[in-house]
């Protein structure tokens, strides 16, 4: 039963990266089609009622190039939802077949962290539209998806001693919820820092930044984001603290994992300081917001493979 | 300055995610030392330094990361040292090894500290007289502002500006009156959620600072069958707190009476690994009855101001020797250290009195012993299925004759000589429980009696850990509050009234990062109208 789960749910990973990869194209020929007509008016699809079904009503045709430039966007975000259900399924069946929650090794835990990211990119969607990150989020998880799935791949295994614990479930479920959120504010400040590139008159050949948001409003967005996952992440040192008390019997004892996180969390304070620091809002802000993700990156990658710690649980 | 209403202050007075306009080139004046004081005092409190400050922790964070601690793992740090000799010195004398108690890091996180205390301080008082204070007078010309919007309505200037008065008030806004206009604020919380949080990171860092000041840790090991107490004689090892004295060890005893462990034997990619640890105790405090209690590894024992936890275990097999007369002279459980997951495990023997010679034994000892294909053994289960014990004996000088404390653990082998082992003429004594041999050289026999299991127990004392996690719930309310309550002003001014219709205009202006601001001056705008004229199809 556990084996055909697990079969399943492997066959659910790996369908989901194809169409992942796919999204991630779709996505991609959705930026150049936007630097092919920069200066257009932005097409829109608009839904009308007649009746009671609703007709979807394509702009008339002008040009050819911006009526296509949301047809892929759709295409892309109707790609990454079905991918998303089927990478949901193989978490989900993953957890079923190991009766427990599906993050107890590095291979189940960027299972579900990647899910968790797509998720959050999915829900941020009905907030406000972020599909131009589309490019960066989808490859972003097709990626680790990708090494986790050949580098991380692990059997299902009973639980250790030390991980039978309710904060299994919350410590790293908060931890995977606050990189997504991190991984959305980076996207955001990467388009950023192009964008005040180009702003600048440095970045001329990026002809699809034409299209986005400006550096300010992009700013502005990364920020709603990261002081999201700010919030998380503090939760889950807390979290983490309370549960290192009961199984470790100290809450703070400069682990490596404890090191890496204190410091993200500190270079997210530091974030949050920059932008209320005269000459550092703007880029520099936006470096920090990077280098910040790049640290959980590593915090996850290099720390858990390549340093010593209690946090051994990659199963590797 | 963006905020014409407020005065001139400095960067500390600001609310959260405030930010000027640049800055006019400045006249400097002459300081005394004083003066040179006070500017050094508001450099450090300024958040340009804060930031710096919280960079350069997170910088100096790292070095701990790759170098192994003495606080966290000491026998890396031996490693590590043995392994670089020539870097090793260079890191000692830099603090790398204790990172985090090094006078660098300590240095840092006090001036950051000592900062954010500057910083808290001037704006609780800010913050205060900002809570007594009415909200400002309303701008003359609203339409610079944000959310800007108009209506026009009929009725009175009285009754709209009272309507809007009532309407804001119940939002939560404080309001007041100025000729035909209102002028409210809201979102005092933010403020007060940041000074919070700053206030709650520093409570962290006292109520830490005292816990391990005034705690204590201990680590024992305790075979089954044994019992431990909580006196410092009782310890394997001791890690007092600074201002830590004996009246803070509460008298009580543990007896191990079994440990059982459960192994994966089903699932065949996990097979061999730990599933549960249990450990059963009777635990006695002084003048009380003794209590049946359990210790598991997420399950810590709370008793006497402390807790105990179970952060180890492996087989502390016993051995029986006897001189070639019959007399015991040794028979007790030896912990030994355990080398694998199936915990092949290192034991070692130190018999310094009662045979004719000193005698030192380094055994292995295999719970299922299987026979590799070079007559050696391995473990292939941590259980026992098939318990053998392999032992080395040495004799001459095991070297704790003169006073020197030594590790119980470890066998120098410099001034002994292989009686039995793959070096000697007599092979290693291989032996099962119940078995007994003859030791060479005619020095007596030895007897492998049973196999009891042993725990390691660590226990904790710290007054302080309960404030800890208090602060550390203030952190996580304060950082929410502060950066999810939109702090506002809003104002609704009578711009015009002729013939019975009044011209209204309404606009906000945002104290740090708001999102919603637009929206909550149109949706204000939407429901004074609804107000005024109830019933009016525009």
């Amino acid at each position: 039963m556990t084996d055909t789960l697990v079969t399943y749910s492997n066959i659910a990973v790996y369908s989901a990266m194809a169409i992942y990869a796919l999204a991630f194209i779709m996505f991609t020929l959705d930026l150049s089609r936007r630097a092919a007509a920069p200066a257009a008016v932005p097409a829109r699809v608009e839904a009308v009622a007649s009746g009671s079904t609703a007709v979807l009503v394509e702009p008339p045709l002008v040009d050819d190039a911006p009526t296509k430039s949301p047809r892929y966007l759709r295409a892309a975000m109707a790609l990454t939802i079905l991918a998303w259900a089927l990478h949901v399924a193989a978490a989900v069946l993953r957890g079923v077949a190991a009766g427990r929650v599906p993050w107890a090794n590095m291979f189940e835990f960027t299972l579900t962290a990647t899910a968790i990211i797509v998720g959050v990119f999915l829900v941020v969607q009905f907030w406000q539209d972020l599909r131009f990150v589309g490019a960066f989020v989808s490859g972003f998880v097709l990626i680790a998806l990708g090494i986790a799935a050949t580098n991380f791949y692990v059997d299902v295994v009973p639980l250790p001693p030390a991980l039978q614990s309710a904060w299994l479930v919350i410590h790293v479920f908060v931890a995977s919820l606050g990189t997504g959120f991190f991984a959305l504010g980076a996207a955001l400040s990467i388009v950023q820092l192009l964008q005040a590139r180009r702003a600048a008159g440095k970045a001329a050949g990026l002809r699809f930044l034409d299209t986005l948001p400006a550096a300010e409003k992009l700013e502005n967005m990364a920020y709603r984001m990261i002081v999201v996952g700010f919030v998380l992440w503090t939760f889950t040192l807390i979290a983490g603290a309370i549960w290192a008390e009961r199984a470790w019997g100290r809450y703070w004892g400069w682990d490596t994992k404890e090191v890496w996180t204190f410091i993200i969390w500190t270079i997210f304070a530091g974030y949050i300081h920059a932008r209320a620091t005269r000459g550092w809002r703007g880029s520099r802000s936006a470096t920090l917001a990077i280098i910040g993700f790049t640290a959980v990156v590593f915090n996850f990658t290099i720390v858990n493979l390549f340093f010593k710690g209690l946090h051994a649980y990659s199963g590797l | 300055m963006s905020q014409p209403s407020e005065p001139t202050q400095t960067d500390s007075y600001r609310p959260q995610g405030h930010y000027d306009a640049a800055e006019a080139p400045i006249q400097q004046p002459k300081l005394g030392f004083v003066g040179y004081l006070r500017f050094f005092w508001r450099q450090l409190t300024s958040m340009r330094t804060a930031l710096f400050l919280l960079l350069l922790l997170a910088i100096a964070a790292i070095p701990g990361s790759l170098v192994p601690q003495v606080s966290s793992d000491p026998n890396g740090v031996i490693q590590y040292k043995a392994n670089n000799p020539e870097l090793a010195p260079i890191l000692d004398k830099l603090q790398v090894f204790t990172t985090y108690s090094s006078v660098w890091f300590s240095a840092i996180y006090l001036l950051l500290f000592v900062s954010l205390i500057g910083c808290v301080i001037p704006r609780t008082k800010h913050h205060f007289d900002a809570l007594r204070a009415r909200p400002p007078k309303t701008p003359a010309r609203l339409q610079r502002l944000e959310g800007f919007t108009t209506r026009s309505a009929a009725g009175d200037p009285a009754t709209a500006v009272e309507t809007a008065r009532a309407l804001l008030k119940r939002a939560g806004y404080r309001t007041e009156v100025y000729d035909d206009s209102v002028s409210a604020e809201r979102g005092y919380l933010r403020e007060t959620g940041n000074l919070v949080f700053h206030t709650a990171l520093i409570g962290v860092l006292v109520a830490v600072g005292i816990g391990g000041g005034f705690g204590y840790t201990g680590q024992r090991v305790v075979v089954e069958g044994y019992a431990m107490t909580n006196t410092l004689a009782s310890y394997d090892s001791f890690n007092p707190g600074r201002f830590f004295t004996d009246s803070a060890l509460v008298p009580y005893s543990i007896a191990v009476d079994s440990f059982v462990p459960t192994y994966e034997t089903t699932n065949i990619a996990a097979f061999g690994q730990p599933i549960d640890y249990v450990a059963n105790v009777r635990t006695t405090l002084r003048g009380g009855d003794p209590q049946d209690a359990t210790i598991k590894v997420n399950e810590p024992l709370h008793i006497g101001d402390t807790q105990v936890y179970l952060l180890g275990n492996g087989y502390a097999p016993v051995l029986t020797i006897k001189d070639p007369d019959g007399n015991i002279v040794f028979s007790q459980p030896t912990a030994c250290l355990p080398q694998d997951a199936n915990l092949t495990s290192n034991c070692i023997i130190k018999l310094p009195d009662g045979l004719a010679e000193q005698v030192g034994m380094i055994g292995f000892f295999y719970p299922s012993a299987v026979p590799l294909a070079d007559g050696t053994l391995m473990s292939n289960f941590p259980d026992t299925i098939n318990p053998v014990i392999s032992l080395n004996m040495y004799t001459g000088d095991l070297g704790l004759d003169n006073g020197v404390g030594s590790n119980a653990y470890a066998l120098s082998l410099d001034n002994l000589t292989q009686i039995a082992g793959a070096a000697s003429a007599t092979p290693a004594i291989k032996l099962s429980p119940g078995e007994s041999a003859d030791l060479p050289d005619g020095l007596g026999t030895i007897e492998f009696t049973s196999v009891p299991r042993f725990v390691s127990l660590d226990v904790h004392h710290d007054p302080a850990q309960t404030w800890v996690l208090l602060f550390a719930v203030l952190v996580v309310a304060g950082l929410v509050t502060s950066l999810f309550i939109p702090r506002r002003r809003v104002w609704v001014k009578v711009a015009s009234s002729a013939d019975g219709v009044l011209e209204l205009e309404y606009a906000g202006l945002a104290r740090g990062d708001d999102p919603g601001l637009d929206a909550a001056v149109a949706e204000l705008a939407d429901r004074h109208l609804d107000q005024l004229a109830p019933k009016v199809e525009p």
